[in-house]
């Protein structure tokens, strides 16, 4: 066979990938890349920005401020995920040791809440946690606490947030592997002498370490994208990166500097998603 | 009493009832097989001796303690399931040393307790591969080392050689065998395989529909099963009806001198084993016949005979040549082995 019929082969194997290697292309390489591009850009006051070379939105951006902001963001990021995991594990778990019949409604119920949008996820848990309308009152009424207290804007309400919208997926993700688990894995550690806790923690926990590590890393890089719920139910102090971002692409105009934080973002969870990869498969036995 | 005991023991799923009323003794450090067609409840009968079920009614004593309600992990009962889940995170050697780890055995302790079970299932030097790395065969000796590791008072396996190919299979049942004699652990093994079941077991429980139906050693049930189903269930057989005509008991139509049914009884269902009836020539032996097919299996001679009764299997020792299909030959019954069958009708 010539090497051409052998290229010729390989190249009409490949033709089924064209259409989405072209749409990945325009989708998400060229507006990366004028992403890239607009953050070295120089911003023209009241204007837009002109395309001269300029490392001075970086510049502005590695100070002290923009500096807690981004730890703050990737630490609000990496709780969510971990609540996420701690609670979606167990519960996802549970949920598949349940007869089919009773698993769907738990699942549809699941789905519902995905079908909410940000805005009507943040309006509810601002109404629920504040003080003329919120659970406070209830508690007061009951005698649990001296009278109605706001527990909105705050961080735990940004977190409680964060979490309600994130569970579903954290749940949808460790559903299809938890489902697939050979069952006698924990029946065979409770038979060498693991209380059901302990096998759960010694054995199928660690028997399902890729999946907690992607749905930690799917989960927390869903996180990194909120911008709404830190406005609607956290203090300026609980603002995001992301929240930043909108203000100054949207509020300020400034495009540059928000592509500029916009790529320091991508690079900073790229690298967090790495080294928990990383982290993940140390220990393993070859 | 030591050993293990069920009392009357039930299991029902809604409607469905898994295990029916069985009672069953296991003296310390006997073997026992639990045999019998998928579905017969064998594998829920064992799940509820581990602990993984509660049984519907009845009671599970152990060296006579009730021990229905003890949960799994307080048993000290090792087993060996039928997927043998070995913990795919885990290296041979961390595995074997899962149970001794959990009851807070020292790490010099565990690994020579390693060392040693691993020599004990002929399987040194691997503790420290994973199990990805070994045979089917090597995981079941694996899986068998784990659940010895801490010498358990009663060694459950269900269906353990199943995912073998048949030679390896064979070999791990001698080999079993003899570790269960070395070491006198009380063993209860699950199998729908009879050879496997005739190969290990001090006795054989056969079980069908949630049902005991015969508890015996195993040449005993061979010998002297107590319905067709288990005559036709353990080896090969010959079920036939036998009938009363002018005082001698007719077979396939020829009268067999020396058979005897149950008293006032007509009729009767038989079971003859392959090796039991004897080929002749034509006209020298009771029942007329004609070779249908030859199974030459080297070792022995399988001749399929079609009569009047319809199909019967003989059994003849390898070389016993002379015989072609087509042929008219004559058949003879052993009256002292044939089995006849208290209650009529065909299984």
């Amino acid at each position: 066979m010539s090497a051409a019929a052998t290229v010729g082969k390989r190249g009409r194997d490949q033709l089924p990938l064209v259409f989405p290697a072209l749409m990945l292309f325009a989708f998400f390489v060229v507006p990366f890349g004028l992403m890239i591009a607009v953050s070295f850009f120089e911003r023209v006051q009241g204007g837009f920005y002109v395309p001269v070379f300029t490392t001075a939105n970086y510049a502005r951006f590695l100070s002290l401020f923009f500096g807690e902001i981004l730890l703050f963001s990737l630490a609000l990021s990496a709780l969510v995920s971990a609540i996420c995991l701690t609670v979606g594990a167990p519960f996802t778990y549970l949920l598949t040791k349940l007869p089919r019949r009773r698993q769907v409604p738990w699942l549809v119920a699941m789905l519902a809440v995905l079908s909410l949008s940000e805005v009507i996820i943040g309006f509810a848990w601002s109404t629920l946690l504040s003080r003329t309308a919120g659970v406070s009152n209830l508690l007061a009424a009951i005698g649990l606490m001296d009278g109605p207290d706001a527990w909105s804007p705050s961080f735990g309400a940004v977190l409680a947030g964060m979490v309600y919208q994130a569970l579903p997926y954290a749940v949808l993700v460790l559903y299809p592997s938890f489902s697939r688990l050979d069952p006698s894995l924990a029946e065979a550690a409770r038979t060498l002498g693991a209380s059901p806790a302990r096998s759960f923690l010694t054995v199928i926990l660690p028997a399902m370490r890729t999946t907690l590590i992607a749905t930690f890393i799917i989960v927390f890089v869903f996180a990194l994208g909120a911008y709404l719920l830190p406005q609607l139910l956290g203090r300026p102090q609980h603002w995001t990166l992301s929240v930043l971002i909108t203000d100054q692409a949207i509020y300020q105009s400034n495009m540059p500097f928000a592509a500029a934080m916009a790529v320091f973002l991508v690079i900073a969870s790229l690298l967090l998603v790495l080294l928990t990869t990383v982290l993940g498969h140390k220990g393993k036995p070859a | 009493m030591s050993g293990l005991e069920l009392v009357n023991v039930t299991k029902r799923y809604g409607s469905i009832v898994a295990v029916d009323d069985a009672v069953l003794n296991v003296p310390a450090g006997s073997f026992v097989c639990l045999l019998g067609p998928s579905g017969c409840g064998k594998t829920t009968l064992m799940r509820i001796v581990a602990g993984l079920e509660t049984p519907s009614a009845g009671d599970v004593r152990f060296n006579g303690e009730a021990i229905g309600d003890r949960p799994v992990h307080k048993r000290d009962f090792g087993m060996v399931f039928q997927s043998l889940a070995l913990f795919p995170h885990l290296s041979v050697g961390e595995n074997i040393a899962y149970p001794l780890k959990i009851r807070r055995r020292g790490k010099a302790e565990r690994e020579a307790r390693v060392a040693e079970l691993l020599d004990m299932v002929r399987l040194p030097g691997v503790a420290d591969r994973a199990v990805s790395q070994l045979s089917g065969g090597q995981r079941q000796r694996v899986a068998i080392a784990r659940a010895l590791a801490v010498s358990p008072k009663l060694f459950l396996l269900d269906e353990p050689l199943s995912a073998l190919d048949a030679k390896l299979r064979e070999a791990m049942q001698v080999e079993l065998r003899q570790l269960q004699q070395r070491l006198g652990v009380t063993t209860i093994v699950v199998t729908h395989d009879q050879r496997e079941a005739m190969t290990m077991a001090d006795k054989i429980v056969v079980m069908k529909g949630g049902r005991i139906l015969q508890m015996d050693r195993p040449i005993d049930i061979y010998r002297r099963p107590v319905d067709p189903f288990v005559a036709d269930f353990l080896g090969q057989t010959n079920l036939l009806s036998a009938s009363v005509e002018a005082g001698t008991v007719h077979v396939a139509g020829a009268p067999i001198p020396g058979l005897a049914l149950t008293a006032g009884r007509r009729t009767a269902e038989i079971s003859v084993r392959p090796e039991d009836v004897s080929v002749r020539p034509d006209g020298e032996a009771p029942i007329a016949a004609t070779v249908e097919f030859i199974r030459d299996m080297g070792s022995a001679v399988e001749v399929y005979l079609t009569t009047a009764a319809g199909r019967i299997i003989a059994q003849r020792p390898a070389g016993t040549g002379g015989l072609a299909v087509g042929d008219p030959v004559s058949l003879g019954l052993d009256p002292a082995s044939v089995v006849v069958f208290p209650e009529g009708g065909r299984a």
